[in-house]
């Protein structure tokens, strides 16, 4: 079945990327080890923000509320009850994509940018009853020292449980993306009215894909909670979800991969950056605008069209030749 | 409970009311006119609130200065809001909403930045003039001075937006500009420049509101993120481009939050959030008719 999605190459690619990225504990030193667990979670947060937006044509423009929501859930049930830390870690998507259900309901209504502001607006509601209800979630103080198992605490333990993860969900956002329910979502972004007038239920399917993106987004905050151990209000502020915005463009939002890309080239340059300067953020808009301007359809984008080109190139080429001697 | 106070404290929210409707109205106008959602707003508003924060000092924060700051901030924000949209967002109109939304955070990112490296991260703050310092008492209740100045400059700033958009050349075609952009370019009109002025002032407006602010709150880095969010808000429960809404929903934030304040001090800051979803339960697309 699997052959039948992916070319072979493709897959062959894929393995060898994941060799490669189970064997780096090996040798790396412990800083990159958790610098890529956190490529791995923010790449997870970029696609399923990337499910919505690049294939659905959503304009989900409050995506990290989900990740927090579901970062919160799991410190809020390991440090206020004495449940086993495995039910908190399943129970942050599941309300993460409860939120998804709820903001979505109200959302689906709208379209375009009213969905877009109206969901920063909801989103918001959630961040400051987060950031302000200081009984409960701490306030701006967030919550530390979340207890986690022993062999998650190490920076080896936390990477490979991501790395297990993250591929798992990857690999079902993309069995989903090509799935007949993939298949309407994009339908639907490229023609809503089409859509409508051949009987599909637009909005219902646009809210399901909030919902899983809402999950997918609340297993990255699950993730983000068990490297980390820690979880402030900032996870759900909305400055955060344009960052994840920007990812998705930096890589390319009409790829599967690009935001992977995105989320890698972001975390790495704030990484490096922030090393340099006090003035990250400065860099980030630099080169957000640069890449608006010059780039628009993202790096994987920009890729994948040379590569087009590359394989059709002979045919137009040789006509070229064969007018000019 | 002593009801001078409680309407002491009304008045001092829809004091506050006025400072978001003048920034809101500036959001509420670009978006109306060039449809971008500009998020940089907020930093424009914080520019406007640490230049009227410079021109006090400069003027040793006495009476003159404030009025000068008054003056002159939201002329500097223009002359910014000028050089941004005819260097870059005069080439972006054809995009679609997403890459202007980016494009404006892209811009935030820059401008706060900017802000970071020439005023530093130090509290600020602005003097008021002696003429609008202390409290006044008005049928028997307290009121600040400034409140008062406030609810004055507030209705003053709708009444001049009215004016500008329904009886002045440029806010017509401004108008006409936002419901089909080719037509009037058809008409032989110079649209580009139109826009310009459109966003120009929209954004003069966001600098108006941060000098006005700047005498009642420390001037701070990061005071653009949460007025951002609720001139969002605002807009959208007004309709978007609508001016009237933005009063309306600036008046309903304003208030809520005071009784907020009133009733559940913690969760003052939730009370405005909670009336937006109440609204737009009721009315999805705003409380006014929107621009678009």
């Amino acid at each position: 079945m699997l052959k039948a999605l992916v070319e072979p190459r493709w897959l062959v690619a894929t393995g060898i990327i994941l060799l490669g990225l189970l064997l780096i504990p090996f040798g790396a030193p412990l800083f990159y080890i958790y610098i890529l667990s956190v490529i791995f979670v923010t790449a997870l947060l970029a696609m399923s923000l990337n499910l919505v937006l690049g294939y659905g044509g959503i304009y989900q423009f409050h995506h990290a509320v989900f990740y927090g929501v579901g970062a919160y859930t799991v410190a809020l049930i390991l440090t206020r009850t004495s449940l086993p830390w495995w039910i908190a870690l399943l129970a942050g998507p599941f309300v993460a994509a409860a939120t998804g259900l709820i903001i979505g309901w109200f959302c689906v209504r709208l379209t375009k940018l009213y969905f877009g502001m109206l969901q920063i607006s909801l989103g918001s509601l959630v961040w400051i009853i987060v950031y302000r209800w200081y009984d409960v979630t701490g306030g701006d103080n967030g919550i530390h020292d979340i207890p986690m198992p022993e062999w998650l605490t190490t920076f080896q333990g936390a990477y490979y449980f991501i790395l297990a993860v993250v591929v798992v969900c990857v690999g079902l956002m993309f069995l989903l993306i090509k799935s007949p329910f993939g298949a309407t979502l994009q339908a639907i972004r490229d023609n809503p009215q089409r859509c409508e007038a051949i009987g599909i239920n637009v909005r219902h399917h646009k809210l399901i894909a909030i919902v899983i993106a809402a999950f997918f987004g609340g297993v990255a905050g699950v993730l983000f909670a068990t490297l980390e151990r820690s979880v402030f209000p900032g996870l759900l502020f909305w400055v955060l979800s344009l960052e994840i915005l920007v990812m998705c463009l930096l890589g390319g939002w009409f790829t599967f991969a690009g935001p992977i890309l995105g989320a890698a080239i972001v975390v790495a340059l704030r990484t490096v950056a922030s090393r340099y300067t006090d003035y990250w953020t400065m860099v980030l808009g630099i080169i957000l605008i640069l890449l608006i301007f010059f780039l628009p359809e993202g790096v994987m984008g920009f890729i994948q069209e040379r590569v087009a080109a590359k394989n059709k190139a002979p045919h137009p080429q040789r006509v070229e030749e064969g007018s000019g001697s | 409970m002593d009801p001078s106070a409680v309407i002491s404290l009304l008045l001092v929210g829809l004091a506050r009311a006025m400072i978001l409707f003048i920034v809101s109205a500036g959001l509420t106008f670009v978006l109306g006119v060039l449809r971008v959602p500009n998020v940089a707003h907020g930093s424009l508003y914080m520019i406007g609130a640490f230049v009227a924060f410079t021109i006090a000092t400069a003027f040793g924060q006495s009476s003159a200065g404030f009025w000068f700051a008054l003056i002159l901030a939201p002329l500097v924000v223009a002359a910014v809001a000028l050089i941004i949209e005819r260097g870059l967002l005069s080439h972006l109109y054809q995009r679609e909403h997403l890459m202007l939304i980016l494009f404006t955070f892209g811009l935030m990112l820059i401008l706060n930045d900017l802000v970071k490296l020439i005023w530093g991260a130090e509290y600020r703050s602005v003097t008021p003039p002696e003429i609008l310092d202390g409290a006044v008492t008005l049928f028997g209740f307290n009121i600040p001075r400034y409140s008062l100045f406030l609810l004055f400059v507030g209705p003053l700033v709708a009444v001049g937006l009215w004016f500008l958009s329904n009886k002045t050349r440029l806010g017509k075609i401004a108008r006409a500009a936002s419901v089909d952009r080719e037509m009037v370019g058809v008409l032989g009109i110079n649209v580009s420049w139109v826009f310009a002025a459109a966003f120009v002032i929209g954004c003069a407006l966001a600098g108006l509101g941060g000098a006005l602010v700047a005498p009642t709150t420390s001037i701070s880095l990061g005071m653009d993120l949460t007025i951002i969010i609720e001139s969002f808000l605002i807009v959208i429960i007004g309709g978007l481009g609508n001016t009237w809404g933005a009063l309306i929903g600036s008046i309903l934030f304003g208030v809520s939050q005071s009784l907020g304040l009133l009733f559940f001090p913690q969760f003052a800051i939730a009370f405005p959030y909670a009336v937006v979803v109440i609204v737009l339960l009721l009315r999805p697309r705003g409380l006014l008719r929107s621009a678009w």
